[in-house]
């Protein structure tokens, strides 16, 4: 792909996200951010290309340590969104009124 | 980068695919009832591109005959064959292994309250991710496809990195840097590790724009050298900027120092996708840097202030509990106990309660929710409040409302709210101060003039729960609400006087 290319991409990609992000409601602006904090984690792209790389020792072993980072980030990122997601109910649900 | 063969044009094709799964995981955060689908498509976004990426750089070892000629430089253009190098697959298998383990036990265990502080390092990682990501991209250029291999007459052959690759690799790995220190700072201040208070250094303008220039400068000059002096620099003065952008921040400022870091790492992915030509990257890092761009800029218009002076910093460094305090101590004021609290808010009609950080301080939210069903049990409607800035992030009192099984439709934003204070009978304020002051409004002179505030004055009866009067708001400003006629002063911790509210209302 050359730079244009990529930069259309970027561009019409900023657009989308203006849009998409003003929609979320207020209520989930908490696991907006930690769900958006796991997915700029695909920076493990790199990190991983990185670490498979032969030629420079030094450069696979940065990319082992951030294959690391960028996997504490996605696994945790999207562990603690689930969590905080799943908290959120809705009055009346048939299953709270059968406690009574 | 590479020749498009059918390999590459899959695994572009693959990358596109996570990127519209990312963006399809932020869609679904549009309603609470879509939002753990959203989650799942995150997930499987993230999925489709770490294996898109291990299957198409699988590790090679060269193995055969490797020719050289009688001075010893290599000859032969390639191995005989390349085998699959399994002790790197191994290492790399153990790196996400490792990464899951301290992931997932650290999302299990941690506290609600403590989210502010858990994004604030997460932001670290992927600050830090994108550091060393670039160095590797630096150190091992041909590994990412981005140089040309130069044969010299004399000497060994040398990798020239392509120029614009030096521009993207050199905002990758400052943004990155900043992201990091810069997270770092709000992680430590956000934990109690370092006081919430802001720190100013004399002249301290002067030397970030010093600082910032110089780095723009030195990532221009590194197209033209590609010394490693320049790089690490550029790395250096990155992590220091960012030490001091934060500093001067104070904590309640927080929600928008969050949100733009949380920006930060967007646009630092971003340049790295730029590096390495890949759609999911760049699609995912434009979907983050907006996200938080958008947060930050919702916190400072609930805070009526612009940006740029949120960046400067300072806010509430000059202790204003000396100009508020003392020239308001001789107001009078009214003081309820617990039992005139309960029997309040059991004859009510309406009961809206507006929570604020000191809410979380205290851990009252589950209390809190107790009350509120004892009081639904004698009839009593009964909604909460949100102010977008109330907490230390953005959305932190609905998690923690959400954590205490309040259900989502109970909690109402600010603008949704406003209006019905007038027809409610009591406002319990709890935790929460400054977004519920009235000078806002009316006082032109006041630090808060502007903000938007919820009109709890207006409640036939105003329940306030403060620690005690002394203290002022993170604004330094006095309340004027603590002085009403209708305001009753509930002083005590947050969490002992909704729990003898609670004995009180049996």
């Amino acid at each position: 792909m050359d730079f244009v290319a990529i930069l259309s991409i970027f561009v019409l990609a900023c657009f989308v996200g203006y849009y998409v992000v003003w929609s979320v409601t207020p209520a989930l602006h908490t696991p907006l951010m930690a769900v958006t904090n796991a997915i700029s984690s695909v920076i493990i792209v790199g990190a991983l290309i990185a670490g498979a790389a032969a030629g420079s020792p030094v450069a696979k072993w940065l990319g082992l340590a951030a294959v690391v980072l960028a996997s504490i980030n996605i696994f945790g990122g999207f562990a603690v969104t689930q969590r905080m997601l799943a908290m959120y109910k809705k009055k009346d649900r048939p299953a709270a009124a059968a406690k009574h | 980068m590479e020749h498009a063969t059918a390999g590459s044009s899959f695994a572009a094709l693959a990358y596109l695919i996570a990127g519209v799964c990312f963006i399809l995981a932020l869609r679904g955060l549009s309603s609470p009832t879509s939002s753990q689908r959203g989650n799942r498509f995150g997930m499987i976004g993230m999925t489709i591109a770490v294996v898109t990426t291990l299957v198409t750089h699988v590790p090679l070892q060269a193995v055969g005959l490797v020719l050289t000629d009688p001075s010893g430089v290599v000859a032969s253009t390639g191995p005989l064959f390349e085998r699959i190098d399994w002790l790197t697959v191994l290492e790399i298998l153990a790196a996400i292994g490792i990464g899951a383990v301290i992931g997932i036990s650290t999302a299990r265990r941690i506290a609600m309250t403590a989210m502010p502080q858990l994004v604030a390092a997460f932001h670290s990682l992927v600050g830090l991710a994108a550091v060393l990501v670039a160095a590797a991209a630096y150190l091992n250029p041909s590994a990412f496809g981005i140089a040309d291999l130069v044969v010299p007459l004399i000497g060994p052959p040398f990798a020239v990195i392509h120029q614009v690759s030096r521009i993207e690799m050199g905002l990758g790995v400052a943004i990155g840097a900043i992201t990091f220190s810069g997270s770092v700072i709000a992680f430590l201040k956000l934990n109690g590790n370092m006081g919430g208070k802001p720190i100013l250094l004399p002249g301290r303008h002067v030397l970030n724009l010093g600082v910032l220039a110089a780095i723009l400068l030195l990532v221009a000059y590194f197209t033209q050298d590609q010394s490693p002096w320049v790089f690490w620099t550029i790395t250096a003065l990155s992590f220091a900027i960012g030490f001091l952008l934060i500093i001067p921040i104070g904590g309640a400022d927080m929600p928008v120092v969050v949100s733009m870091l949380n920006s930060y790492s967007g646009w630092a992915a971003a340049a790295m996708g730029f590096t390495l030509h890949n759609s999911a990257m760049i699609i995912t890092g434009a979907l983050v840097g907006s996200s938080g761009a958008i947060l930050s800029y919702i916190m400072c218009r609930a805070m009526n202030r612009s940006f740029l002076s949120v960046i400067a910093g300072g806010f509430g460094a000059d202790s204003g509990g000396a100009s508020g305090g003392a020239a308001q101590v001789d107001r009078p004021w009214k003081r309820g106990s617990a039992e005139d609290a309960a029997f309040l808010m059991s004859q009510a009609e309406q009961v809206v309660i507006v929570p604020g950080y000191g809410m979380a301080v205290a851990q009252a939210q589950h209390v809190l929710r107790e009350m509120a069903d004892k009081l639904k049990a004698h009839g009593v409607r009964v909604k909460y409040a949100i102010h977008p800035v109330a907490g230390r992030m953005p959305g932190h009192m609905n998690v923690l409302l959400a954590e205490a099984n309040v259900p989502y439709d109970e909690v109402f934003e600010l603008e949704d709210i406003n209006a019905e204070f007038a027809q409610t009978d009591v406002a319990f304020v709890i935790g929460a101060n400054d977004v519920t002051n009235p000078a806002a409004k009316t006082d032109k002179s006041s630090p808060i003039y502007g903000m938007p505030v919820l009109d709890v004055e207006k409640a036939k009866t105003v329940l306030f729960v403060k620690r005690s009067m002394g203290g002022v708001g993170y604004a330094g400003v006095d309340n004027d609400v603590f002085y009403r006629d209708n305001t009753m002063m509930l002083l005590a911790d947050a969490k002992k006087m909704v729990e003898d509210i609670v004995k009180s209302l049996d």
